[in-house]
């Protein structure tokens, strides 16, 4: 079990108010990511969390026990950091034991668990080697079985797949999807990547300077985000944003497209600008064009074999569907 | 790229890292040469190198004198007993420090910094009358006490960097996998500072067995360690260069053999890959 409930959670270091009260409900066995620029709070949200921080006000809740005061160690929730945090002294099988050895369990059922873990992350040939003998992705999953022996409540992931290289990162973040579907234990992770935010998650938390800007489905998220910060921020590439007469058009302080909502066109359109960069990727090119008017480029997607060159003149037609409106203060106009 | 050095360059520099060697180790290669010597040989001009009549002479004439063993026995205990001393009352100190540091933590380490800086003679009169007060003097014991308190200082900084270089992340885990404070102290903190606890080990036990000054003034003939043995051979009259330095030698050699040995634990590694 592992249902969580942040009541009125606020954390302050000396006069920096990191985190301003906040609420958070967490349903057990949900795969919650915390997503923010970095510098959000959304670290500090999972070490609160953890108990690796003291709150300065509110009240943690784990399964209806209140565990604000409780320390880290009895809270029963396991932990996977971005850097691994493997013992180096240990060899593997010992890393992965620790918490059961800590707990106490006996010699029988600790082994029975290591190797069961070690089955499920393909550790089985590497248990006796140390640390220092892996590859990173190795490493993490090693911290990852040292979290899975524990059988926890809920795991907390910090940033566990900034440290390895992009090929690898995408394997991993399959791996940690799959292990959610089989254990169907609650999740925290967090992360600034977006990607990993909307491919992994049941419910994606936006941060921003220690508030919750939306919580919500990935798909929530992109098709109706809250404010412009959510809109900004989820999807990539990132969504257009246009002030001045073509926000008033549509009564709006400004409005907001996404690059695959804009048709792009040599010959004609609703608006007209001029090709500047433009990155193929083989399936999609992005196309970033100057508009008169506007401060920065409209990035606009278009198929992979697009015949535009730097300078050319580009016709473009928003889908008027998909326009997103957002007020004076930045917030989303139904 | 790997930078291009060249062969000629290289070898120019082995040559002059040889030569920087050699000239900060010639005192002591000729401490121990001129020991070999006889008393006119070791004062000849021009001096003699390696040809000269080589004798023990003077190393049977030092035993003879005075009671080596005796000398080292202190001097080992002395060493020996403020170093393991020292750690135990520094190890406590440089954890909380690295690992909970406060405000004051940074003044707290250079406030205890700057009583190094203070000339020991300036002490000296005071700690004297102390010592005279407690019956100290020319004792073991007040001499542990003294050399442990002289060093403490050096043994805290140098656990502080030691510990410092422990990724708090590998501790928090620890606390996550449901370690107390202890266990989080005994399985994980101290296997993996064991190095970094042996070197200060080593330091300040080479300190130690080094220091002079408070040997010198508050022991005699009954506690005093090899730097007074040596010490005892510097007398402003008679021909006793070649005696003196066969004390040197005997003082130094343990140290020298001892640092020889320990030099792989000098400069291993702390972390072994564990984050990143």
């Amino acid at each position: 079990m592992g249902r969580m409930v942040l009541e009125k959670v606020e954390k302050r270091f000396g006069d920096v108010t990191v985190i301003p009260p906040l609420d958070l409900e967490i349903e057990d066995g949900e795969f919650v990511v915390f997503v923010g620029p970095s510098g959000c709070g959304k670290s500090t949200l999972l070490r609160l969390i953890a108990g690796l921080e003291d709150v300065t006000g509110g009240v943690i809740r784990i399964d209806g026990r209140d565990a604000t005061t409780v320390p880290p160690a009895k809270r029963g929730l396991a932990m996977v950091f971005q850097s691994y945090a493997l013992y180096p002294h240990m060899t593997v099988r010992k890393n992965i034991s620790f918490p059961l050895r800590m707990a106490k369990l006996d010699k029988a059922e600790q082994d029975r668990r290591v190797e069961q873990a070690a089955a499920v992350l393909n550790l089985t040939d590497y248990l006796d080697r140390r640390p220092g003998q892996l590859s990173g992705g190795q490493r993490q999953r090693v911290a990852i079985g040292r979290a899975i022996v524990r059988e926890p409540a809920a795991f907390l992931f910090d940033e566990p797949l900034s440290n390895l290289d992009a090929a690898l990162r995408v394997g991993m973040r399959l791996e940690i999807s799959e292990l959610h579907e089989r254990l169907k234990t609650t999740m925290i992770y967090v992360t600034h990547d977006q990607v990993e935010a909307m491919t992994m998650a049941d419910k994606i938390v936006v941060l921003h300077a220690g508030r919750i800007e939306q919580v919500g489905s990935p798909l929530e998220l992109y098709r109706t985000p809250r404010n412009r910060f959510v809109a900004g921020f989820i999807g990539s590439p990132r969504m257009n944003f246009l002030e001045g007469p073509e926000a008033r058009r549509h009564d709006a302080s400004a409005i907001g497209i996404r690059p695959e909502h804009i048709m792009p066109s040599p010959n004609e359109g609703a608006w007209k600008g001029r090709v500047g960069v433009s990155e193929h990727l083989g399936s999609d090119t992005f196309l970033h064009v100057h508009m008169e008017g506007c401060a920065d480029p409209v990035t606009v997607r278009s198929g992979g074999e697009v015949d535009m060159h730097h300078g050319d003149t580009i016709y473009m037609t928003p889908d008027a569907g998909h326009i997103h409106r957002f007020d004076d203060q930045g917030l989303r106009i139904a | 790229m790997a930078r291009a050095v060249t062969h000629q360059r290289k070898t120019l520099n082995t040559a002059i890292a040889w030569g920087i060697g050699l000239l900060i180790f010639f005192p002591v290669l000729w401490t121990i040469l001129t020991s070999f010597k006889t008393e006119a040989q070791a004062i000849a001009d021009p001096p003699v190198f390696f040809f000269f009549d080589w004798t023990l002479e003077n190393y049977a004439v030092v035993q003879e004198r005075s009671d080596y063993m005796r000398y080292l026995l202190n001097s080992v205990i002395i060493a020996g007993v403020s170093t393991v001393l020292g750690i135990v009352v520094a190890v406590p100190a440089a954890w909380s420090m690295a690992f909970v540091p406060s405000r004051r933590t940074k003044d707290i380490l250079l406030w205890m910094l700057s009583t190094k800086m203070l000339p020991a003679v300036g002490v000296l009169y005071p700690i004297y009358l102390i010592f005279i007060e407690l019956e100290l003097l020319d004792t073991r014991t007040g001499l542990v006490i003294v050399m442990m308190l002289i060093n403490l200082p050096i043994i805290v900084w140098m656990l502080y960097t030691y510990f410092r270089e422990i990724p708090g992340e590998i501790l928090e885990a620890a606390r996550m996998d449901g370690a107390s404070l202890r266990e989080e102290i005994l399985y994980v903190l101290t296997p993996m500072a064991v190095p970094g606890i042996a070197s200060t080990l080593l330091l300040n036990f080479i300190l130690a067995w080094n220091e002079a000054f408070w040997t010198l003034n508050l022991t005699a003939a009954k506690a005093g360690p090899l730097t007074a043995f040596i010490a005892s051979y510097s007398s402003p009259e008679g021909l006793f260069y070649a005696k003196l330095s066969a004390a040197s030698t005997m003082a130094i050699a343990p140290i020298l053999i001892l640092g020889w040995f320990s030099q792989k634990q000098l400069v291993r590694g702390l972390t072994f890959g564990a984050v990143k």
